[in-house]
């Protein structure tokens, strides 16, 4: 394998030099990484190595902790996500987030997925709604299961279907890309076994990144996985690669359960 | 070779200690098979070939006892990287080791069939043939059991000196038969010694290259190797 067949074409978004800190804390150091808008990238690493904060670093998630500060460079689609220019509320349609736990708004399920498309202004009229409602709760694979009941509260659903819900209301907005927080770590299998499924339909739509401490999940839904150990991006390659033969040491140690 | 850390699940260490030793035995088992074999061969030792004979019944049940307990690591444990490619290479090498042992056994049987060959000239070649293969068996359990990819691209260089070995013993099996038709039975449960002592050589090959993968993730390059397979099948064509 070359290094050539990693290189992105035209990344949706990229990550260059990046540092994150926590006060004087440094919890990311010098990453650098391109998502690709046809590829599921999944970021692996123990607990604590940064992935999760570099994640919410894409859509600037970690503006609402007083303490973080974000250096180097973030784009999307070549634009500066960190740029005094940028509007952090369209920036957050465009790059959506699924979190660990299933976070549904306490309203109804239409009102769910009709929430962001309403205050982006992104419906004309009641009839508009209910096709992008559908739309969404079609793509996210819940629609069959809950379109005679949605005016029922989202919080009612099940974990695996509000999970689905809050994927259904990230896209509802149609984001570019999605980026989820350890999406299935509360669900049980067979909820699990319906996001991974849903992940495979929504690639190639949005770009999409993952973190998660599965790795069988990370190998099962990505095409590229990158691999964060104590802040630093220690590899990134084909998942493929990354599981069946990782050129780092330290990726090895931990995927095979050495990491101590 | 770099320090190899333990799992934090100490059990999964405690299945693969346990496979490696598996897959050690069988290997000795096979090695000592065709030792023996070829013992009762020069010796005419019939008793000798029965246990030949006898003893692969143990190295097939190594070798379903080596799959059952791969199959169980692999669902229970999800081995990955270079865990998961010991697993693949455990059920390859042996499939490959249980060839091996068969071809001793093959040998063996031929044993009761051949009372006057003492007098062909070409067992004792067959002998330096065959220590030779078995030397190859056990570099390449060796290096399995070590890790060691150099001793296994050494052990598929050395492969050609089997070849040679065989075409040299083919030719002057078909000479001696020419010259010797009441011997041509004889010569020809020979040719199949030389025949089965040549394919355990490959099977050494085989069992180097997996070990390469499993050590580095990648296949054993062509220009690594020593010269393989088609040499020996040209002699053949040669001589008609």
């Amino acid at each position: 394998m070359t290094n050539d067949d990693l290189i992105i074409a035209d990344p949706k978004m990229r990550a260059e030099g990046v540092n994150v800190f926590y006060g004087d804390k440094q919890a990311i150091k010098d990453v650098s990484i391109d998502v690709g808008t046809d590829l599921v990238t999944a970021f692996i690493g123990p607990s604590g190595c940064g992935k999760s904060t570099f994640l919410r670093s894409l859509n600037r998630m970690n503006d609402t902790v007083a303490s973080a500060r974000v250096t180097g460079r973030i784009e999307l689609d070549g634009e500066d996500i960190y740029a005094p220019s940028m509007d952090v509320v369209q920036l957050r349609a465009r790059v959506g987030m699924v979190f660990q736990k299933p976070n549904p708004f306490p309203k109804s399920i239409y009102d769910n997925v009709a929430y962001g498309s309403r205050i982006h202004g992104l419906a004309a009229n009641k009839a508009d709604l209910d096709v992008i409602v559908e739309r969404a709760l079609t793509r996210a694979g819940l629609w069959d299961e809950v379109k005679d009941r949605l005016g029922e509260s989202g919080t009612a659903l099940s974990g695996g279907q509000q999970q689905r819900l809050c994927i259904a209301r990230a896209i509802a907005v149609d984001p570019e890309v999605i980026l989820m927080d350890e999406p299935c770590s509360a669900l049980d299998p067979i909820a699990t076994a319906k996001i991974e499924e849903l992940i495979h339909e929504l690639r190639g739509k949005y770009a999409i990144v993952i973190v998660t401490h599965n790795m069988q999940q990370a190998a099962r839904v990505s095409q590229r996985t990158a691999f964060f150990h104590l802040g630093t991006l220690v590899e990134y390659g084909k998942t493929t690669d990354i599981f069946t033969n990782p050129k780092q040491e330290r990726t090895k140690d931990y995927i095979t359960g050495r990491y101590g | 070779m770099a320090v190899v850390n333990d799992h934090t699940v100490k059990a999964f260490d405690e299945d693969i200690n346990r496979l490696r030793g598996l897959i050690s035995e069988m290997g000795g088992r096979a090695e000592q098979a065709l030792l023996q074999a070829m013992t009762a061969l020069s010796k005419g030792d019939l008793a000798l070939a029965a246990q030949v004979v006898e003893g692969d019944k143990k190295i097939d049940a190594l070798e379903a006892e080596v799959e059952q307990l791969t199959v169980q690591t692999i669902a229970l444990r999800a081995p990955m990287a270079d865990d998961l490619r010991e697993m693949i290479a455990a059920l390859k090498i042996v499939s490959v080791v249980e060839r091996i042992g068969d071809y001793a056994k093959n040998i063996a049987k031929r044993v009761a069939l051949m009372d006057q060959t003492r007098s062909i000239e070409s067992i004792p070649v067959l002998m330096s043939m065959s220590a030779i293969v078995a030397e190859l068996i056990h570099d390449a359990l060796d290096s399995f059991a070590a890790r060691d990819a150099d001793l296994a691209v050494r052990v598929t260089v050395r492969d050609k000196n089997v070849d040679d070995f065989y075409n040299s013993i083919f030719r002057t099996l078909v000479t001696f038969m020419m010259e010797n038709p009441k011997y041509i039975t004889e010569s020809a449960h020979l040719l199949f010694v030389a025949k089965n002592l040549e394919r355990m050589g490959d099977h050494a090959t085989n069992i180097a290259e997996m070990v390469y993968y499993v050590v580095t993730g990648e296949r054993m390059e062509e220009r690594e190797r020593g010269e393989t397979p088609e040499d020996s099948a040209t002699a053949e064509k040669e001589q008609g």
